[in-house]
């Protein structure tokens, strides 16, 4: 497991260098460059400022730069300057040595703040939102799928499974206006647009305070984003509960008596919610990077907003980062579910 | 069985044919499973409707879909006004339009028609390109198998890891930059002139091509490999067929029901990916009515006239319903089993 786990992670950076590498070279072959105005700045100015972003070296060059900002920590026995190249997204002293490690560079665009800022700023929001969409997921998605299961071919069954194909027809942009229509512009209960919580967050990424305040905002984004993500949940967890119902376990566990409750709860239900289980670490994934359109729907101030506008801007860093650190949840999300698999059934292995 | 022999029992009854088991082919027992289900056959003329309208959207529409009555901006019938009365106050009524006027005076029915164009030619290409490149490639990589298989699956993995939305935003903005202004004469130029033709659709076909071909190639991959062992191929092989007939003459037809449906059940994902490359104003180019943009114009007046908004909704839910609903008994139709045992 231990070796099956390192050549994992050895592959994990494989892939990101290559992710890197595609996104690097599909940015620059995109015409135009960052400091292109309506208005054309002097061209001793573009000289100038392409020179401080080193933008005035070969592409490899800024490449290899890149990723040794991001991936190779530096030491120093000297506090670290507040300057941009100084800046990192982890910064913290052990014993005498200052350690700063992920350095996403600057902004372009936004000359006060480097990418690290917009991360630590943004992506929060981002997170808090693909974490209340899987949750609105997982609380819709499970019951709806083991009551279809269990009453296979009734007329729960059939209202279950129609509210899961009404769940995936249904994406963000239409649920987003005609809930910001019902809700916001109709009954007027919730904001249409905005979101409750500010930096500081508790641990890095949870909001401080979760009144109403914050769930006014937060209430609407999770439905529309996690609705389809409850549809998947409810047809996987009716799939695989069917499938464990007739397994020879169950049979047994009815054979000797148990009441249908406990054969239900304690021998089918935990056994068929291994796929369930593995499917939530892609799908946390996948919502994080899916708050992209629910943020433009909701006028959420998350990465989403700057990502598009990094791109219309060239603003590379941004660009690279985003994509880096989505590419990254995702790989690390699926290493998980694989480990995960290991764990929860034991007739896995992997060596 | 027994709806079989009732099916016999009648055709000998009708017909005075002798009653003889004839063997059923996969695809007529599917077909005959797809026309049971109900919610599948109401998915299935939904879309050939929706076709419809997206053929004949020039005879159907009462007007273009570009042409602007600036005295007309935001107009509403009657009717919209009984069912949203909160536009009363400030609502403009004129009888012209069927679902009201947009914000430079076009009508809204027309556009919403002709919208159905840009999803609709999305749903039918797009599993056209992933299926091309998809299918070519895991047939190549499952075939061959051993070394070239390695290295074909790890391309995958990494494009797997791009987050696609991302990625499709990336790849949008490059074609769009990249074929603004091409020189007369280059390749580059042909295609931008093929992309404005089409209202920009072109390069939104390429994106979903580039992004959506990676599944189809994992699934098809994992069916060769599955089906290149049993003994009909071997069998194949002993009487010297080649690799190209053993390909297509004996692997290909035995793995294309499960990616007709892998690829029936990503027909919505293709259509909301253009409609949201629309809404970010990335998709289609104005004046090209696609559903996204209407969506996302009507979005800003959501507060005073709703039907902006909700009437390119509700035509594209209606679509993505009835992709669904056809996927759905496709899927069922074809194998059974993932239904469950009944």
């Amino acid at each position: 497991m231990g070796r099956y786990v390192a050549r994992r992670l050895i592959y994990l950076f494989v892939v990101l260098f290559a992710v890197s590498a595609i996104t690097f070279g599909l940015m620059h072959a995109v015409p135009g460059g960052p400091f292109d105005k309506e208005k054309a700045l002097p061209a001793e100015i573009i000289r100038n400022l392409e020179k401080r972003y080193h933008l005035d070296e070969p592409l490899l060059n800024q490449y290899l730069r890149y990723v040794k900002e991001v991936f190779v920590p530096e030491f120093s026995t000297t506090k670290f300057s507040s300057n941009f190249e100084d800046d990192a997204l982890f910064k913290f002293k052990i014993g005498g040595v200052y350690v700063k490690w992920m350095n996403f560079g600057p902004s372009y665009a936004s000359r006060s703040r480097t990418v690290n800022d917009i991360f630590r700023q943004q992506l929060p929001i981002s997170i808090q939102l693909g974490l209340m969409a899987l949750l609105v997921a997982i609380i819709i998605g499970m019951p709806l799928g083991i009551i279809a299961a269990l009453k296979q071919n009734t007329i729960f069954d059939y209202i279950s499974m129609s509210v899961a194909i009404f769940g995936v027809s249904v994406p963000v942009i239409i649920l987003g206006p005609v809930l910001i229509w019902i809700f916001a512009v109709t009954l007027k209960w919730l904001p249409a647009t905005g979101w409750g919580s500010k930096p500081p967050y508790l641990l890095g990424f949870l909001p401080t305070s979760m009144g109403w305040n914050f769930f006014k905002y937060a209430i609407m984004p999770p439905v529309a984003l996690g609705l389809a993500s409850s549809a998947i949940i409810a047809r996987l967890t009716r799939a695989s509960l069917l499938q464990v119902v007739r397994e020879d376990y169950v049979r047994t566990a009815r054979a000797k008596g148990l009441q249908e409750r406990l054969v239900i709860t304690r021998h089918a239900l935990k056994n068929s919610l291994i796929p369930v289980v593995t499917i939530l670490g892609p799908m946390f994934a996948a919502l994080v990077t899916g708050t992209f359109v629910t943020e433009t729907v909701f006028g959420i101030p998350g990465m989403g907003k700057y990502f598009v506008i990094s791109i219309t801007n060239r603003d590379y860093p941004v660009i690279m980062g985003t994509i880096l650190l989505y590419a990254v949840f995702l790989v690390i999300a699926n290493l998980i579910v694989d480990i995960l698999y290991a764990y929860l059934d034991p007739r896995i292995r992997y060596d | 069985m027994t709806a079989q022999l009732k099916l016999d029992a009648k055709a000998s009854a009708a017909g005075g044919q002798p009653l003889t088991q004839k063997g059923e082919s996969l695809w007529k027992d599917a077909l005959r499973r797809l026309i049971r289900n109900r919610a599948a056959v109401i998915g299935g003329i939904m879309i050939l409707i929706l076709y419809f309208f997206a053929i004949f959207a020039g005879v159907l529409a009462p007007y273009s879909y570009e042409k602007q009555t600036l005295t007309d901006q935001n107009k509403v019938p009657q009717w919209l006004i009984n069912v949203f009365p909160t536009m009363k106050p400030y609502a403009q009524v004129s009888e012209n339009y069927l679902m009201g006027a947009d914000y430079v005076g076009r009508d809204l029915f027309s556009r919403i028609v002709y919208g159905a164009r840009v999803s609709l030619t999305v749903a039918l290409i797009g599993p056209f390109i992933s299926l091309l490149i998809g299918v070519t490639y895991g047939s190549i990589s499952g075939f061959f198998g051993g070394r070239v298989d390695n290295i074909m699956m790890r391309l995958v993995d990494v494009l797997y890891a791009f987050p696609s939305l991302l990625f499709i935003i990336l790849l949008m903005a490059f074609f769009r930059s990249t074929f603004s202004k091409p020189d007369p004469g280059t390749f580059s130029y042909a295609l931008s002139q093929a992309d404005a033709r089409l209202g920009g659709m072109l390069f939104i076909f390429i994106g979903i091509g580039l992004t959506a071909w990676e599944t189809m190639a994992r699934l098809t991959r994992g069916q060769v490999l599955s089906v290149r062992e049993k003994e009909f191929i071997e069998a194949a092989r002993t009487i010297g067929a080649t690799n190209w007939r053993i390909m297509f003459r004996h692997i290909l037809p035995n793995i294309v029901g499960p990616l007709v449906v892998a690829e029936t059940l990503a027909i919505p994902g293709y259509i909301s990916t253009e409609a949201f490359l629309s809404f970010i104003g990335l998709g289609v180019n104005p004046p090209t009515p696609s559903w996204g943009a209407m969506i996302s114009d009507g979005a800003q007046v959501v507060r005073t006239y709703p039907n902006q908004t909700l009437f390119p909704a509700l035509a594209l839910a209606i679509t993505m319903f009835a992709f669904n609903f056809l996927g759905d008994g496709l899927r069922d139709a074809l194998d059974p089993r993932l239904r469950g045992t009944q």
